[in-house]
């Protein structure tokens, strides 16, 4: 047993946990962050995509121990209180979801795509910055054209200065 | 997952005695492999050391002739490196094709290159460069080090820390991957070292680990072109084989593939 | 949001619940004192269980209870069915043997459970898992299932000897024999539809609770259909009488077929929650899922297309042997007969249709409907043929269809299907205008220049939904009925619930069906709310598959608005002393026509309450509800044509354009149709392309997870280019025809169509992997393939 503490969602928090215990299981059992999904055992589907000091990673291939200290944002803490983060409007807007369940992850590595590439997105490239999240529903199609909407939406300043 | 323990190592003695102390301990990179295993109970470590955080193991410097990469360098930051994109840009043009964007995020150089995976992405290019893989208790020419399939010249209690590639006159990595798990199916990587030295490594096709084609370099001294490569086939004997790919068929794209990264390079 | 009626590009009211994490899977449900189950699973395909040894696993940290198949017998618990009864050509019944939850004797798939063990965590019942000791004799095991009938193969179960369930056959023989020998040409194709894995992104999971006090069970469950999963939980598992069983199907991540059964693994939940006295928890690893999720397809096919001189069709013989699997599961009977065979003669005139199916047992993972169930073998069969034929007869595959499609209806197939209003050679014209069919030459040449090969395949597919009417799939043998129903719960203040029997696993229900009646009364979509997937709230409903709940579901829905239309007519008459005739309802207001006479929705629902003014006779409230029987099956159609550009030096196939022209009947919402299609097409592509189940032959799964079974990337597939026709369908109160399965049904022949044109080769078997393609690009032109 460890204990583990974290800053999620802005909020600081702290568990005792076996040190087996993933993130993911951290976040969905710990604290009830039932958003984060987990797909797959083989750190390939996406589902449980979060950010770790700002950074997406796979929470069901990290030990919570070993992310101590660290800021990990969930698909809950995205919004800004009821204002919802451009990338979760692109994919309602775009119809980027159906079953919803690998779409917190997809969210999630949307959001980083469009960090990693402000000098803008073509579709060839989202499609390859989106190897490791599977979808079975969409095919993929409108997931693509919501990233790619919310690219050009968070290019504005006022999303640029965040 | 079987229980175990985990701890964060503060420098490279405190890992090597934490190891030492442990009753089945191993070494924790990003974990991208290790913990993924360990989620399979296909490896069951009573401790898990955390090395990430060691000064030692971090850092990148670039000279005249060198990149030399700390072992806890994750793949996106070799990726996005403006450093190493100048000496060598298809070393990090490789590192962004390990994996996915999350698994760049947490995945080692390190990690990589004690694992050994035969579909490892890193193998070739230090095969490639003519790289020195420093650890706590020396260092190895990577010829000497890759000793097999998930095997290394490394003892247990010993850690990589640093990596050294020779910056070459050309280099290009053409990977193929296993259309599942994304891994290297087969991947050739191709470089001109500043001695006039071809390189051709190949991965995630041999049924022993990386390995060079010393019939591709040979003809490649002579005439770096893509042709010189095409025509000279490895033994299908050599290869691995499995759903994705048979020997022959792995055989086959190392030419191709090698044909390409020579055209690539220029 | 406002009023968006029939038509309307309406963004999705349960998206916001999914794109803030908030929405509620079962694995997200936990509940006080909860337990964890863990299965133990065969590592065997075909083996007979010695011993079992539980002593030590039950005395391990944590462990509350471990569950042998004996234990579950023992309980009462009855065996898992085939709810679909057909039989062979000689008139006797498919030899079904029992299916038990955890048979205690003799596992016959790898993955099968063998044990149960609940405990306090995860982690403790996979640790007590592992200590059970079973001594298994391994036997021989049979996963090569085109030969499951040969001599000295293993036996699967002893009611089918030869491993054969069922020999049926549809269609006259004798008259397509004649029409064979009296052909011009004859073209033979051999085929194998690949074996899938739906594999919904949500694997599947269970909890189960049971209170004792009152003697009530409720599951909550990964379940495409609720009332379903409680109609054989109850009536043929023994598990609860059905007023002391809910099921509750909350927000479930895809399903595509593979969650319309009942499993063993919720048996066993509840059986154990009975046992335990605490709610049980268990969700499925991928590894579980790969290997005990129904599987889909898996057929290998001869078949024959006999012409004129002029090259219209006059025949069509298929035999086909399909596999089962270890036990049959729900719906797997029907799946390759019925859902199959129908559905040969395409968008064609075939005069005479003959199909001989023989269903097998194998030592694999059971073998039931995944998206489009039947259809997509049907189509892959008389797709490939017709393609394969111009290219035999030198004639243009365009004509060659152009030369064959029924145009006048309704049509009359000779197997069983009887044909609604739609346009094939429309949609064949409008695909090829979106494609820039004229101008292919010049994308072929320019690929070639690239040193690429490029080829151009099309599919027109037709397929049967809703699997319905009633009476119709009742004489073929199905045990229950295939209507919908649907309740209309207007509320005193005018806001409307919708009580539906289908149930939603991404397909937008919460939007689409407020549709309808915002449509019909004019008031807005936010004061319509979908009520589905508990058997508590809902009446009884059939669920979710076959693309029914656009034309049953909905069906049903307008059904029970005619009804309250009608009442609130007779109200709004009444108060307003009008005839009701002359009343008619618009923007959410009950006008008398003529006059300015009116009163909003709300005061007519609330009059219909407070029930202080009614018409002589009339009842308060204001709730309808309607059982919805389909007069016939619908029938959506469509043209699809698939570009691909193929690398001859690593056999990797791009798909360079897909487009795909649809005839779904009247559309409620483009947005969610343009959706689901582009979800069939990745899946038919896929299976064209990348995915296929492997088993070794002792029986393991090869490809166990998605390291080795390759479900598609975003990189694997284009942006699709959609069009439609909007031919209302006749036979359905709404003109609907169903979209969910389209697209899977379609692609695959387009795919594979494109490849061999591309690779001057017909030998190529799904998936087209790259090394397969090479091989046969080497092979057609051992040229190019060398470079």
């Amino acid at each position: 047993m460890s204990e583990v503490k974290l800053t999620v969602n802005g909020r600081e928090v702290s568990r005792d946990v076996e040190d087996r215990t993933l993130l993911v299981s951290f976040l969905r059992e710990e604290l009830g962050l039932t958003g984060t999904h987990v797909g797959c055992d083989t750190s390939q589907c996406g589902a449980c995509t979060v950010h770790v000091d700002g950074k997406a990673v796979k929470s069901c291939t990290v030990f919570a121990v070993q992310m101590d200290g660290a800021s990990v944002t969930t698909i809950e803490g995205l919004a800004s209180g009821a204002t919802l983060h451009p990338m979760q409007e692109a994919f309602r807007n775009n119809h980027g979801l159906q079953c919803g369940f690998c779409t917190p992850g997809m969210i999630m590595m949307g959001v980083d795509i469009v960090k990693r590439h402000p000098e803008g997105l073509d579709d060839t490239t989202i499609r390859k910055e989106l190897e490791g999240n599977i979808c079975r529903c969409t095919g993929y199609h409108n997931i693509v054209k919501a990233i790619s909407a919310a690219a050009k939406e968070m290019s504005t300043p006022a999303m640029a200065a965040e | 997952m079987y229980a175990t323990n985990y701890a964060k190592a503060t420098s490279l003695e405190d890992a090597v005695a934490k190891l030492q102390a442990a009753e089945d301990g191993k070494f924790l990179g990003g974990g991208q492999t290790l913990i993924a295993t360990m989620k399979q109970r296909l490896a069951a470590p009573s401790d898990v050391i955390d090395v990430t955080k060691i000064p030692e193991l971090k850092g990148i410097t670039v000279d005249a002739d060198t990149v030399t990469i700390g072992a806890a360098t994750i793949h996106s930051e070799v990726a996005s490196s403006k450093e190493i994109a100048a000496a060598i840009p298809a070393l990090s043009g490789l590192a962004g094709t390990i994996g996915d964007p999350a698994v760049r995020n947490m995945g080692t150089m390190g990690g990589v290159l004690a694992n050994n995976d035969p579909a490892a992405d890193y193998p070739a290019a230090a095969m490639a460069l003519d790289a020195v893989i420093h650890t706590s208790k020396g260092s190895y020419p990577a010829t000497e080090y890759f000793t097999g399939m998930f095997e290394t010249a490394l003892d247990d209690d010993e850690i990589i820390t640093k990596i050294t590639y020779q910056i070459p006159l050309k280099a290009a990595y053409e990977k193929f991957r296993n259309p599942a798990s994304r891994y290297s199916l087969c991947s050739v990587f191709v470089a001109v070292l500043k001695n006039g030295e071809p390189r051709v490594a190949v991965t995630g096709s041999g049924n022993d680990g990386v390995f060079r084609v010393g019939a591709m370099e040979e003809a490649l001294k002579s005439n770096f072109a893509p042709e010189a490569v095409t025509g000279i086939a490895v033994d299908p004997e050599t290869m691995l084989a499995d759903i994705h790919g048979s020997a022959e068929y792995r055989a086959h794209l190392v030419s191709v593939l090698a044909g390409r990264a020579v055209a690539k390079a220029g | 949001m406002g009023v968006q009626g029939i038509g309307a590009r309406l963004v999705r009211k349960e998206d916001q619940r999914f794109i803030t994490g908030s929405g509620r899977y079962t694995d997200d449900i936990s509940e006080r004192h909860m337990t964890t189950a863990v299965f133990l699973r065969s590592p065997h395909a075909h083996a007979k269980i010695a011993s079992m040894d539980i002593a030590a696993a039950k005395t391990m940290p944590g462990v509350i209870a471990v569950i042998t198949g004996q234990d579950i017998i023992d309980g009462g618990i009855g065996d898992l069915i085939c709810g679909w009864m057909i039989h062979s050509k000689d008139g006797s019944p498919m030899k079904m043997s029992p299916y038990k939850v955890m048979d205690p004797d003799t596992v016959r798939y790898v993955g099968q459970p063998v044990a149960m063990v609940v405990a306090e965590t995860k982690a403790q019942a996979v640790d007590a898992a592992e200590a059970i000791e079973i001594d298994y004799q391994t036997l021989p095991a049979l996963t090569d299932f085109a030969h499951a009938m040969d001599e000295g193969a293993p036996q699967v179960h002893e009611v089918a000897p030869n491993n054969l369930i069922c020999d049926w056959q549809l269609g006259d023989e004798a008259a397509t024999d004649a029409a064979f020998a009296s052909a011009a040409h004859v073209v033979e194709v051999d085929i194998r539809n690949n074996r899938l894995v739906p594999s919904a992104i949500e694997p599947r999971a269970a909890v189960a609770s049971y209170n004792a006090a009152e003697d009530h069970y409720t599951l909550y469950t990964t379940s495409q259909n609720p009332h379903v999963a409680r109609l054989v939980l109850s009536a043929f598992y023994n598990v609860a009488p059905e007023h002391k069983l809910r099921v509750v199907a909350p927000d479930v991540g895809g399903g595509f077929g593979s969650k319309i059964y009942i499993y063993p693994e919720e048996i066993a939940c509840l059986f154990a929650s009975r046992t335990v006295k605490r709610p049980v928890k268990w969700t499925a690893d991928r590894s579980e899922s790969f290997m005990t999720d129904a599987h889909g397809r898996d057929h290998v096919t001869k078949a024959k297309l006999a012409l004129d001189a002029d090259y219209k069709f006059l025949g069509l013989k298929v035999d086909t042997i399909a596999n089962i699997g270890a036990y049959m599961s729900l719906f797997s009977s029907a799946t390759p007969t019925y859902l199959y065979a129908t559905l040969l003669s395409g968008q064609y005139n075939l005069p005479n249709i003959y199909a001989n199916v023989k269903l097998v047992y194998s030592h694999t993972t059971p073998v039931d409907a995944y998206r489009g169930a039947g259809r997509p073998e049907a189509t892959f069969v008389v797709e490939r043929i017709v393609e394969v034929t111009a290219r035999k007869l030198g004639i243009s595959p365009v004509e060659l269809r152009r030369r064959n499609f029924i145009t006048a209806f309704p049509h009359q197939t000779p197997v069983l299907m009887n044909y609604d209003p739609s346009d094939f050679p429309g949609l064949l014209t409008k695909a090829l205008e979106v494609i820039d069919y004229d101008n292919y030459p010049a994308r072929k040449a320019q690929s070639e220049a690239d040193g690429k090969l490029r080829g151009i395949g099309f599919s027109c597919y037709i397929e049967a939904c809703g699997i319905a009417p009633s009476q119709a799939v009742g004489s073929l043998g199905a045990g229950v009925g295939l209507w919908e129903s649907a309740e209309i719960r207007v509320n005193p203040v005018g806001t409307i619930e919708i009580l539906t029997g289908s149930h939603s696993h991404g397909q937008g229900h919460e939007t689409t069906f407020t549709q309808v009646v915002a449509e019909r009364f004019g008031i807005p979509n936010e004061n319509i709310q979908i009520v589905h997937g508990d058997t508590d709230k809902v009446q009884f409903g059939m669920g979710t598959y076959g693309s029914r709940s656009g034309p049953v579901g909905m069906g049903a829905i307008a059904k029970a608005l005619d009804k309250v239309e009608k009442k609130a007519k007779l109200l709004a008459g009444h108060l307003m002393e009008a005839d009701p005739d002359d009343i008619v309802i618009e923007n959410g207001e009950l006008k008398v026509a003529g006059t300015d006479k009116k009163l909003a929705w709300h005061e007519v629902s609330l009059a219909a309450y407070v029930a202080h003014n009614l018409p002589e006779g009339m009842e308060p409230g204001l709730t309808e509800k309607s059982f919805y029987d389909p007069a016939n099956f619908t029938f959506p159609a469509g043209a699809f044509i698939c570009e691909v550009e193929i690398d001859p030096g690593t056999g990797v196939t791009r798909i360079a354009n897909f487009v795909a022209v649809d005839d779904f009947g009247v559309i409620i919402n483009p947005l969610v149709v343009e959706g689901q299609v582009h979800g069939g097409l990745a899946q038919g592509i896929g299976q064209a392309l990348l995915e296929g189940c492997v088993y070794d032959d002792a029986g393991q799964l090869i490809t166990a997870s998605y390291m080795d079974y390759c479900v598609p990337r975003a990189d694997d597939l284009p942006s699709f280019a959609l069009d439609h026709l909007e031919i209302a369908n006749p036979s359905n109160p709404l003109g609907i025809k169903g979209c969910g399965e389209a697209g899977a049904i379609g692609a695959p022949p387009a795919v594979i169509n494109a490849i061999t044109d591309a690779l001057g080769t017909e030998n190529i078997i799904m998936p087209a992997t790259p090394e397969k393609v090479w091989r046969a690009a080497q092979a057609a032109r051992p040229q190019l393939a060398a470079e």
